[in-house]
């Protein structure tokens, strides 16, 4: 991050005033104290930090921060928000900021996304989480086929793990609608579900 | 009483153990937990990763069922589904908001949704704490414990109102309630790598490992959870955990329902004890030798500690 950045030509304002938007959150009121990223329990795996992060917002420095690994490896425990002496809702601005890259299909750190997805493609076809589905689909799309296969055979001793689904007593239907209308939608819409 | 109630699907499978302990003490604190029908995924973390409106839609379901149902309130095990829960009921207050989520379902959801609030929470607002010491008939005493919370039973504050957002303390006067002794825990409220242990195990496994080191340099007998991830984290990812931090913890992770059933005394079958990967047999074990050495002592000084052990 100490590379000289030419300011003229990578800022976008308008950036700032759609995070801030989206958001509903001053990014402007950010003075850099740093209590976000000395809380942060994923700064190890950052390729920014979460104060760069919002200094960059600041900037309108769109392509570094939608292209930022950070915003996909944040964990949503909200501590940076908690401790924000302005009162940012930091963890809202990096769910902000993830949900923008999404839309425009860039994906910094495919493996968290498609974990996600293998997530949520049990629920809109079961209703409910399927934890050895969810993790069989993992492994198939990100070809990590080894994937915690140490933890299996106690899961399965201890009977932690579901072999079979649980499908909702009326059917999914209801679940997979509303996936089917998400998806729709945001194909209206031109944006990436 | 009974209370309209979202097992969470993790109960289903995962943290089976913690459902069965959660049925098992309600119902000896006279709290009947009825499941609201046809309920479904909350969507969890992946749901409101991916779009706000999403998460909400599979969120607003469930508290339309129990909008339906007339529930006063709505009881949940997990801290994410909560969290889940009261956080698309908050969005839900903005119009146009509510209006791009009912486009998502089968019809307009309820005007106003029940409260949704913890387990945990839904037994301190029936009872108080001297209720709880009341139908303990195996003291904790002498067990020493730490209350791991987790980020999100109390973040953010204003929508999780749970006391000291970074120093919650109710585990600790439940726990404390049964007679345990609780020690201080500055990690109470630090994350423990959520659901990242699939995708980067590294996160997980050093974030778990930071809060399994500081209970066992504490001298901690087991650290006492609420939440299905966090006890995953903790318990059936140690090994990992262990390996990050190049060393061999053995440390018990009990959800408090199943540390609170001990207390009670309720057969272990019915706490899913053995579900556990790290065993509790040893705490049950010095829980035992203790609760007899006490037997054992005259009658004065048992009278003695029987008044400060219950």
């Amino acid at each position: 991050m100490n590379e000289a950045i030419n300011l003229n030509r990578l800022r976008d304002p308008a950036f700032t005033e759609e995070v801030e938007a989206h958001s509903g959150q001053k990014v402007s009121t950010c003075y850099q104290c740093g209590n976000c990223t000395a809380g942060c329990p994923a700064g190890f795996v950052y390729d920014m930090q979460v104060n760069q992060i919002m200094r960059a917002v600041q900037l309108g420095l769109k392509d570094a921060v939608l292209d930022s690994r950070s915003i996909w490896m944040c964990l949503s425990c909200s501590t940076c928000s908690q401790r924000c002496p302005n009162n940012i809702d930091v963890a809202g601005v990096m769910e902000t900021l993830r949900h923008m890259a999404r839309k425009e299909g860039r994906v910094a750190v495919p493996k968290v996304e498609k974990f996600w997805f293998s997530f949520l493609d049990t629920v809109r076809t079961f209703g409910r989480t399927h934890e050895i589905g969810t993790m069989a689909l993992y492994m198939m799309r990100s070809l990590r086929v080894f994937t915690d296969v140490d933890l299996a055979p106690e899961a399965l001793k201890k009977g932690k793990l579901g072999l079979k689904p649980h499908i909702l007593p009326g059917g999914a239907g209801p679940v997979t609608r509303i996936f089917t209308r998400y998806k729709e939608r945001a194909k209206r819409e031109g944006v990436r579900p | 009483m009974n209370f309209a109630y979202y097992p969470g699907c993790s109960a289903r499978g995962s943290s089976k153990d913690y459902e069965m302990s959660t049925q098992a003490v309600c119902k000896a604190l006279d709290m009947r937990l009825v499941d609201i029908p046809d309920w479904n995924c909350c969507g969890s973390t992946p749901a409101h990763a991916v779009d706000t409106e999403l998460s909400a839609a599979l969120c607003v379901r469930n508290l339309d069922i129990a909008a339906q149902q007339k529930a006063e309130v709505l009881l949940t095990p997990c801290p994410s589904c909560l969290s889940n829960l009261r956080m698309a009921a908050k969005r839900m207050e903005n119009p146009a908001f509510r209006s791009r989520v009912d486009e998502l379902l089968d019809g307009p959801s309820a005007k106003e949704f029940p409260p949704v609030t913890s387990v945990m929470q839904g037994i301190a607002a029936q009872m108080d704490m001297g209720a709880i010491t009341a139908r303990v008939r195996q003291s904790l005493k002498g067990l020493k414990l730490v209350a791991y919370y987790g980020c999100l039973m109390s973040r953010p504050a204003e929508v999780m109102n749970f006391g000291d957002p970074e120093n919650p303390t109710l585990m600790e006067e439940m726990m404390s309630a049964c007679g345990a002794e609780m020690l201080d825990f500055p990690l109470k409220t630090a994350c423990c790598g959520a659901s990242f242990g699939i995708p980067e195990r590294p996160m997980t496994a050093k974030n778990s490992g930071r809060i399994l080191e500081l209970a066992t340099r504490l001298g901690a007998d087991a650290i006492v959870v609420a939440c299905p991830l966090c006890q995953m984290n903790l318990d059936l990812r140690q090994d990992q955990a262990s390996a990050a931090m190049d060393t061999k913890f053995r440390m018990p992770v009990l959800y408090f329902t199943q540390m609170m059933g001990i207390a009670f005394d309720l057969p272990e079958k019915e706490l899913g004890l053995n579900k556990l990967c790290v065993s509790a047999d040893g705490l049950i074990r010095k829980l035992g030798e203790l609760r007899r050495e006490e037997a054992a002592k005259p009658a004065e000084q048992k009278a003695k500690a029987a008044e400060g052990g219950r």
